[in-house]
C-alpha cells in the first residue's frame, strides 16, 4: 500500500490547503448526489458545481505544492495525507444530510468563497490571483443558484421550511469557523497571499443574513461551540470520506486516468 | 528576395494554415463552434521549437479542457503542421465576452440564447438577485422576451436552463461569465 506524505507546516502553505481542501471535501459532498437528487436538472447542477469545485482544489493544491516545494503534485496532495493533515472546514466534511442540508451549506460556502476569490484576485502570488479570477465568477453562479434554492425552501411547503429550517439549526454552529483567524492568517496577510478569513465576516453576514429572511428561516443564537477543521482536527466523518477518495490511490500507487 | 523575406513569408503562411486549421476544431460539447469563436483559442505563435497554440481553460471544472487540447494537438499534427505544444493559460480568465458575433449567432441557431454582455460590477460587488428578478432573456426560438429562469445550471456548467413563457419551448441560455 502506498504510504502517506507529510506537508509542510509553513504558513503559505497552510493557508493555501485550508482553501484547496475546503474545495476539494465541498465537491466530494456535492458529487455525492450525483444520481440521487430530487430532480433532474438538479442532480447536474450539483454534479457541475463540483466539477468546478474540483477544478479550483486542482489548481489551489498545485500551487501550494509549488510553494512547499518538496515535489508533492495536486495527487499527492489530495490523495496521500493523513487526516490531520487536511485543514478544510469541518462544515464541509459533515455528511450531506438532506435536500436543505446541502443547499444551505453550499449556499454558505458558496458564499465565503466568492468573498475569498474577490480578494484572493489581488494576491501578491499571481498564480493564485490568475486561479481567483477565474473562480470568483464560478461562485458567484453557486451563489445564486443555491441562494434561489433556499428562498424556494425556506419560504415553501410547510414540509420544506421545517427542513430548511432543521438544517440552519444544524449547520450554523459550523459557520464560526470560518472566521476564526490565527497565526496562518496572520501570515498570509501580512505577506499579502490572501486576506485574513476572519475580515469577511462582515461581508458574508450583510449577504446571507438578507436571504435568510426572504426564506423566513432565523439564524441561531451564537454559541461557544468551534469546530477545528482548519487546523486538522477532524469530526468523525472526516475519516470515511477520505477511505473513499483515497482507496484507489493507495491500492494502486501512481495510478492516473 | 533575399533569405530573410523568404523565411517570413514561410512563418506568416504557416501561421495562417494553423489558423485556418483551428477554426476547424469544434469544442465538443456545443459542436457547431469553433474554440477560436468561443474566445477559448487566444494565439498561436511559432519559434524554433514548432507551433504553440494558447488556449484558456472555460471554466475551472470544465471537463473538456482536456479533449480539447489533444483536438487541438491533433488537428494541427494531421495538417502537417506539427510538432505542435499547447500552453493553457489562465489569466486573463476566459470571458463569454470573447465569443464571436458569429459563434454567437450559431449558438442562437442552434438553439442556445447566446449571453449578453459580462457586467464587471457583477464579479466584485453582487448582491443576492431573487431568481424572479433575473433580467429578461430572448427565447432562441420565438425571440420573444416572456421567458423564466429553471436553473442557474444546465447540460454543462456554462449553460443554464430557461423556458419561454409565449412558446412553451424550454432552452438553454451561455450564462455571461
Amino acid at each position: 500500500m502506498q504510504a502517506s506524505i507529510k506537508v509542510s507546516r509553513d504558513p503559505a502553505v497552510q493557508y493555501l490547503l485550508r482553501l484547496g481542501d475546503s474545495c476539494l471535501i465541498h465537491a466530494q459532498r456535492l458529487a455525492e448526489w450525483c444520481g440521487h437528487a430530487p430532480v433532474l436538472e438538479e442532480d447536474i447542477a450539483l454534479s457541475n458545481m463540483a466539477l468546478d469545485l474540483v477544478g479550483q482544489a486542482r489548481a489551489v493544491l498545485t500551487r501550494a505544492g509549488e510553494l512547499e516545494g518538496a515535489g508533492h503534485d495536486e495527487d499527492q496532495l489530495a490523495f496521500l495525507r493523513d487526516e490531520r493533515d487536511y485543514l478544510n472546514l469541518t462544515l464541509v466534511e459533515l455528511p450531506r444530510g438532506d435536500f436543505a442540508v446541502t443547499v444551505l451549506r453550499n449556499f454558505a460556502m458558496a458564499t465565503l468563497l466568492k468573498l475569498l476569490w474577490q480578494r484572493l484576485q489581488q494576491s501578491t502570488d499571481a498564480e493564485l490571483a490568475a486561479i481567483a479570477g477565474k473562480a470568483v465568477k464560478e461562485a458567484r453562479y453557486h451563489q445564486q443558484h443555491a441562494g434561489d434554492w433556499l428562498l424556494r425552501l425556506g419560504d415553501g411547503t410547510e414540509e420544506s421550511a421545517k427542513r430548511a429550517s432543521a438544517a440552519l439549526e444544524l449547520l450554523w454552529p459550523y459557520v464560526a469557523e470560518m472566521f476564526e483567524s490565527d497565526a496562518v492568517d496572520e501570515h498570509a496577510a501580512n505577506a499579502g497571499l490572501g486576506p485574513r478569513w476572519a475580515d469577511l465576516r462582515d461581508e458574508w453576514m450583510a449577504e446571507v443574513m438578507p436571504v435568510l429572511n426572504e426564506a423566513k428561516l432565523k439564524a441561531p443564537a451564537e454559541r461557544a461551540f468551534r469546530s477545528t477543521g482548519k487546523q486538522g482536527r477532524h469530526s468523525e466523518h472526516m475519516g470515511y470520506i477520505l477511505a473513499e477518495m483515497q482507496h484507489l490511490q493507495r491500492a494502486f500507487p501512481g495510478g492516473v486516468w | 528576395m533575399n533569405a530573410v523575406a523568404d523565411r517570413v513569408e514561410a512563418t506568416d503562411e504557416r501561421l495562417a494554415r494553423a489558423w485556418a486549421v483551428l477554426d476547424t476544431v469544434l469544442d465538443p460539447e456545443v459542436p457547431v463552434v469553433s474554440v477560436r469563436e468561443l474566445g477559448i483559442l487566444r494565439d498561436v505563435r511559432l519559434s524554433e521549437q514548432g507551433l504553440t497554440v494558447v488556449l484558456t481553460p472555460t471554466y475551472s471544472g470544465c471537463p473538456a479542457t482536456e479533449l480539447i487540447e489533444s483536438s487541438v494537438v491533433d488537428a494541427l499534427v494531421a495538417a502537417g503542421l506539427g510538432p505542435v505544444q499547447v500552453l493553457m493559460q489562465r489569466a486573463p480568465p476566459w470571458t463569454t465576452d470573447w465569443i464571436t458575433p458569429e459563434g454567437r449567432r450559431k449558438l442562437r441557431d442552434y438553439g442556445i440564447a447566446p449571453p449578453g454582455p459580462t457586467d464587471a460590477s457583477l464579479g466584485v460587488t453582487m448582491r443576492f438577485i431573487p431568481r424572479v428578478k433575473a433580467t429578461a432573456l430572448a427565447c432562441p426560438r420565438c425571440e420573444r422576451l416572456n421567458t423564466e429562469r429553471l436553473s442557474a445550471f444546465g447540460s454543462t456548467a456554462c449553460k443554464a436552463t430557461y423556458r419561454c413563457l409565449a412558446c412553451g419551448e424550454p432552452f438553454e441560455h451561455f450564462k455571461p461569465i
